[in-house]
């Protein structure tokens, strides 16, 4: 737990750090009849920021405060293998939603989740699948006119459109 | 006094006609679904509405938007408790302790709550509105940039407490959510800004839901995966029940939260009625505000009644003081006034002053419609309970798909952007680590929402006084909130040096 909390410290301060470099490319300075310049409010912000990453990284080294002070591990094994595996469902999924669409990209993640993470049976896991990706057609594409991305399934749709839409 | 009730009166003659009252329950009930709906808020219910009410009377047409907005106010809540991922901006500060609430198996208690305090909040705001309309629009024409600054201050002063002892944690979650919202296009300007690594998605800024979805949607589910693992994968997300007894036992539970509820109601109310302020800062800051006042402040954050109670009866009376400078200076009180506001212009009906003695009929069906969405707004919220419930009660893995789909719509449909998207997963992951290290996120949601407002307040602030920050002090309702702002935000920070002084 005390390593994450440093180096969560340093990633965040090199962030804040960024931050204030980005800001910096607008004007930081009053600007006569202006006001203050466009990059003044994120860069002063910023700097805030990198004070508070300031404190903390303090606070470790004195061993202040219970994340600081603790001896307990940050993440079990279990957990990253558990986590990470959902995380990266999830990367997997929208980066389908550019080839495969939502309408393909979904099912996929529903099957995986469902049979894979969820161990469920063949026929709730096939229910389910099809279920959430037709609500969402209906509800968003039809209901509310809000068009998701299809990736290359496009022409699939056509008909569908032409019928509902 | 009895000219107003003989008014009202006759507003309710045009209200509770047949048709008008169907329209009433028709918005309340697609409201209450749309404000349910991660992503989606009152002002696309009511945007996406507005040409259905070409098919009925000006009246009912107005009274059919106002219902939806109603309704939105109301359902905003139920996402918020049941899945963790606020259904809109008004209801993120709902999040706070209905989620917990709602991980203790007492997810019926926080949507009785939420529903109650709801209707608590219209029904006192209604009043105001009807009794004190002309005199607190007038209070509102004072409020100016100083003023705005000094009450966003404010709210971030009320919350920088939110993060338990750990300020510097809680400072930095305020700026990282004040920057966040700063990115895309100086509004000033006009020239780019933070747009990091040149991608154009950044270019339309970060959306708040974006950040909100990601740290409450993903980065809550991420959190319970691993709550599931360490305690064997048992498979519930919530084992809540709902009874008869339960729900006396919670609608006694609200008696508890009066103080909550009524200071909730006034500030919701009172920050509504500022131009440019809206719903939003109105519950956030009687959150703030509740947790400074309640005898249970060191449960907040973990399921309190206040913390449900406050920012629920705040965001449904800011929602009814939204519309009173709409009504009588043709200012809108937030996005969503800003359509109805649209709409009522289509209709002839122009806003301002005149339109309380021109258009008498229809001023008065309109407040007094708002007693009846009020009322029906809350009876279709508590009947849908159990039916929530039912769903909370699905097995934890049948539901974790469902909320990450219903997550990667709702982070898509504001800006259709699958920029936004792959956002929003970020901050999910980034949420989840910080979060086992006691960073507290609600700050940074709170910052993204309020940024916005802050930033140009304080800059035309400045901009007034050529550079000088003496304009918040010199001014008479500035200097006020300012001076509780700045004590508010010392007394955390001076803290430790008194301990450490008691000490030695």
């Amino acid at each position: 737990m005390r390593k994450a909390e440093l180096l969560m410290a340093i990633a965040m301060a090199c962030l804040s750090v960024y931050f204030m470099w980005k800001s910096a490319e607008l004007p930081i300075g009053w600007i006569p009849d202006e006001g203050p310049g466009g990059g003044a409010w994120p860069f002063w912000l910023s700097v805030i920021m990198l004070g508070c990453c300031g404190v903390t990284i303090y606070r470790w080294f004195r061993k202040t405060g219970p994340i600081a002070s603790s001896g307990q591990v940050y993440m079990e094994p279990k957990v990253i293998v558990d986590v990470g595996l959902v995380a990266a469902s999830l990367v997997v999924t929208v980066a389908a939603f550019y080839i495969i669409g939502v309408y393909g990209a979904l099912p996929l993640f529903m099957i995986f989740y469902l049979k894979i993470i969820g161990n469920h049976s063949w026929r709730l896991t096939a229910l389910v699948s099809v279920l959430v990706p037709v609500a969402t057609f209906m509800f968003f594409e039809v209901a509310l006119k809000i068009t998701l991305p299809k990736g290359y399934t496009e022409p699939a749709f056509y008909p569908i459109y032409r019928l509902l839409l | 006094m009895i000219e107003t009730l003989n008014l009202l009166l006759e507003g309710f003659t045009v209200a509770l006609q047949p048709l008008n009252l169907g329209l009433i329950v028709l918005g309340c009930t697609i409201g209450l679904f749309i404000g349910a709906m991660p992503g989606l808020g009152s002002v696309n219910g009511v945007a996406i509405l507005l040409p259905l009410t070409f098919l009925v009377p000006p009246t009912g047409a107005i009274i059919f938007l106002a219902a939806i907005y109603y309704g939105a106010m109301y359902g905003g809540a139920i996402s918020s408790i049941m899945l963790g991922i606020p259904g809109a901006s008004t209801a993120v500060a709902t999040t706070f302790d209905g989620r917990p609430l709602a991980m203790q198996g007492k997810a019926d208690k926080a949507l009785t709550i939420a529903a109650v305090a709801s209707f608590v909040g219209g029904t006192i705001s209604v009043l105001l509105f009807t009794f004190f309309a002309p005199p607190l629009a007038k209070v509102a024409l004072v409020f100016g940039s100083p003023e705005e600054f000094a009450l966003m201050l404010l709210a971030f002063a009320t919350f920088v407490g939110l993060g338990g002892d750990d300020i510097p944690k809680t400072i930095f979650s305020v700026c990282i959510g004040l920057v966040l919202s700063a990115v895309g296009v100086d509004i000033i300007s006009g020239e780019p800004r933070l747009i990091f690594f040149d991608i154009s998605g950044f270019y339309h800024g970060i959306n708040f839901l974006v950040l909100a979805i990601g740290i409450y949607g993903i980065g809550e589910m991420l959190w319970t995966v691993e709550e599931q693992t360490k305690a064997g994968g048992r498979s519930m997300l919530s084992d809540a029940t709902i009874t008869l007894a339960r729900t006396l036992s919670n609608l006694k539970d609200i008696l508890h939260a009066w103080k909550a509820l009524l200071m909730g109601s006034l500030l919701g109310y009172f920050v509504g009625i500022l131009p440019a302020a809206g719903a939003t800062p109105g519950s956030l800051m009687a959150y703030g505000v509740a947790k400074q006042i309640s005898k249970d402040s060191h449960n907040f954050g973990k399921g309190a009644v206040d913390g449900v109670a406050a920012p629920e009866s705040a965001n449904n009376a800011a929602s009814t003081g939204s519309m009173l400078p709409m009504l009588t200076l043709g200012i809108p009180g937030s996005p969503t006034t800003a359509i109805l506001l649209g709409g009522m212009v289509i209709w002839g009906l122009e806003p301002g002053p005149r339109l309380f003695v021109d258009h008498q009929e229809f001023v008065w069906g309109l407040i007094a419609s708002l007693y009846a969405a009020n009322l029906f707004a809350v009876i279709i919220n508590i009947a849908f309970i159990p039916a929530f419930i039912g769903i909370l009660k699905l097995p934890f893995t049948i539901l974790a798909p469902i909320i990450f789909v219903l997550c990667l719509i709702g982070g898509y449909a504001p800006t259709q952007d699958l920029h936004d998207v792959w956002l929003m997963i970020g901050f999910g992951i980034m949420g989840y680590l910080m979060r086992k290290l006691d960073y507290p996120l609600a700050p940074a949601v709170l910052a993204i929402v309020l940024g916005p407002l802050a930033e140009p307040a304080l800059r035309q602030s400045l901009l007034i006084d050529n550079g000088s920050f003496a304009i918040f002090f010199t001014r008479p309702f500035a200097a006020p909130i300012m001076i509780t702002a700045l004590v508010l935000l010392a007394v955390p920070l001076i803290r430790p040096a008194l301990r450490l002084i008691a000490r030695n």
